[in-house]
């Protein structure tokens, strides 16, 4: 399969603090790549790289490449807006905005000028459906997302996150805070969203990894330990602390 | 009964006697008010007192509508002028700013927050109303004056600066610091995640501002403007100094004017007979606008529902 994305020799400073350590590995495109390792051992860290969420805040640095097209993503020139515009990022717990359910949806499009309500309400309509959650929200769409439950607010954000038809979607830990019914829903709504995007999603659950992502990387202390097919990470791999992290005797 | 459980006994009834004081002294106040305004408000009549303009000291006619008028009005225009500079402040001191200045103009604002009134009435009647009227006046004189029908209201008067738009102007300046401590400390409320929530989406700094962060914050916002409302009402030494205290049509922003409390300031000591109780009634109606804005201030700062 063609790869969307290429880290290439990532390292990351938190300051004075290096969270990642020259990792380097391929997303591959229209499929789900899951980040697992010990607690702090930079998956939020990489992620938030794909997006450059880290920009926000001063004194943070990137070293090396992340290759997308044949163009680094993280050099000076590129348009971080445009960048974000095209990676969408779904959080542990879900950040509905403080506004109608609609509005929400439509909140990315209209940073993008979208102004036609008619082609508002048939796009919102879309990512909602999109994000299995249309049927839940169709008949309060115009009150606020507050009162939506914590799994429908969820797809409710996935579904803002699809509105303006991003190239990649970065998960991070999106199941975590949710009840199991709801998890699961998400589960397969990734499952199905991969034909049209390619997902990067950190997860603590192994079983969650195994069932729904094609590939998996492992990391350590901010470097990478093991890249591969989720088949062969979890049934043989080539390194022994892989193994003893995908059957819980690590540590 | 254990030794204990006696001192817990002798402290709940001190502390329920120091609360009931408390509540015993707002009763008494409103009781006083009321008494002592009761002859104005039955010679001139409830509506009658509330609507007139009259302030006759000769023929001993009182009526509240010109000193009502002067205390909502310089408080609104202090509003007009104080909320968008706080909401700046507290935008930029959030969002903006880096860490290091912001401790100084934090500090800053806190220390204007405590000067004492009387020093920002000395100050605005010695350096402020002469400024105002040397810089301000022409330049909304030569715009707003310009417009038909309320251009006269825009209109320049030179009176040494002392007017209704120089106590307003003192009024927001003792303001700022008020309302943007409120919309501060409502805007360091907002998750991160939720703002990051916005970035993601490919939104610049001022759209995150705009339509996540202000939405997020605004019933925390309307209390604190409320509040400060009641504070620019009843604000009585720095408004004495610099609004003239005439009883005379108000013409222009920037004619001399009245409010209740430059009234009450000025003639308190002098005053007997009607003319007392007249103030006092203004007192009463302070008091029972002062009691509004801050119940309804508290409901909305005590009703934030943070939705994460
Ligand atoms: N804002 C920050 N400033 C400084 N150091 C940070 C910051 N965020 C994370 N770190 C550090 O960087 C390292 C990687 O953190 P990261 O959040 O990426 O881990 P993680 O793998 O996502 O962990 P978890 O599974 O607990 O979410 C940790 O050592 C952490 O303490
Ligand atoms: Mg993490």
């Amino acid at each position: 399969m063609e790869d969307l994305l290429e880290v290439k020799n990532l390292s990351f400073f938190y300051g004075a603090d290096q969270a990642l350590k020259d990792v380097t590995l391929p997303i591959r495109k229209n499929s789900i790549t899951s980040l697992i390792g010990p607690s702090g051992c930079g998956k939020t860290t990489l992620l938030r790289c794909f997006n450059r969420m880290h920009d926000l805040y001063p004194k943070n640095r990137y070293a090396g490449e992340i290759l997308m097209a044949g163009r680094n993503i993280l050099s000076d020139g590129v348009d971080v807006l445009k960048l974000r515009n095209a990676m969408g990022m779904v959080f542990q717990k879900p950040t509905p905005f403080p506004m109608s359910v609609f509005d929400n949806v439509a909140y990315g499009l209209r940073l993008k000028s979208v102004r036609n309500m008619s082609a508002l309400r048939e796009k919102v309509e879309k990512a909602l459906r999109q994000a299995a959650v249309w049927d839940e929200v169709k008949d309060r769409l115009h009150r606020n997302a507050a009162g939506l439950s914590g799994g429908q607010q969820q797809r409710l954000v996935i579904a803002r996150t699809l509105a303006v038809e991003p190239k990649v979607i970065l998960f991070d830990e999106s199941t975590s805070a949710l009840d199991p019914i709801s998890a699961k829903k998400i589960e397969e709504l990734m499952a199905e969203l991969k034909k049209e995007v390619t997902i990067v999603a950190v997860t603590h659950n192994m079983q969650q990894a195994a069932r729904i992502s094609d590939y998996t990387a492992l990391m350590y202390l901010g470097s990478l330990v093991e890249f591969d097919e989720t088949g062969v990470i979890f049934t043989k791999p080539k390194h022994k602390m892989t193994e003893d992290y995908v059957t819980g005797r690590f540590g | 009964m254990t030794s204990g459980q006696t001192k817990n006994l002798i402290f709940k009834i001190v502390a329920g006697m120091a609360a009931a004081s408390v509540l015993a002294i707002v009763a008494a106040m409103a009781a006083t008010l009321y008494v002592q305004s009761r002859p104005a408000l039955t010679r001139f009549g409830f509506v009658n007192f509330l609507t007139s303009t009259s302030w006759n000291y000769g023929q001993e006619v009182f009526g509240a509508a010109r000193p009502l008028f002067g205390t909502f009005a310089s408080a609104l225009l202090a509003l007009i002028v104080a909320v968008p500079a706080a909401l700046g402040i507290a935008v930029f001191l959030t969002e903006i700013c880096p860490s290091k200045l912001r401790g100084v103009i934090a500090a800053a604002l806190e220390l204007l927050a405590a000067i004492p009134s009387i020093i920002y009435g000395m100050w605005g009647l010695f350096i402020l109303a002469p400024a105002l009227e040397k810089f301000v006046q022409p330049l909304v004189g030569e715009t707003l004056g310009r417009l038909p029908l309320i251009g006269s209201f825009f209109q320049t008067k030179l009176a040494g600066g002392v007017n209704l738009f120089t106590a307003s102007m003192i009024l927001a300046i003792m303001i700022v610091p008020f309302i943007s401590g409120i919309a501060r400390e409502a805007m360091a409320q907002v998750p991160p995640m939720l703002k990051e929530s916005s970035y993601a989406l490919g939104a610049t700094r001022w759209e995150t501002v705009r339509r996540v962060v202000v939405p997020y914050v605004k019933t925390a916002l309307a209390g604190g403007i409320v509040m400060a409302m009641g504070r620019a009402l009843g604000e009585t030494m720095a408004v004495a100094y610099v609004i003239g205290n005439r009883h005379a049509p108000l013409e222009s922003i920037f004619s001399p004017y009245v409010t209740i409390t430059s009234v009450m300031a000025n003639e308190f000591n002098e005053a007997g007979g009607l003319q007392l109780s007249a103030l006092f009634s203004l007192a009463f109606f302070l008091f029972a606008a002062n009691f509004l804005a801050l119940t309804l201030a508290k409901r909305l700062l005590g009703g934030k529902k943070w939705t994460i």
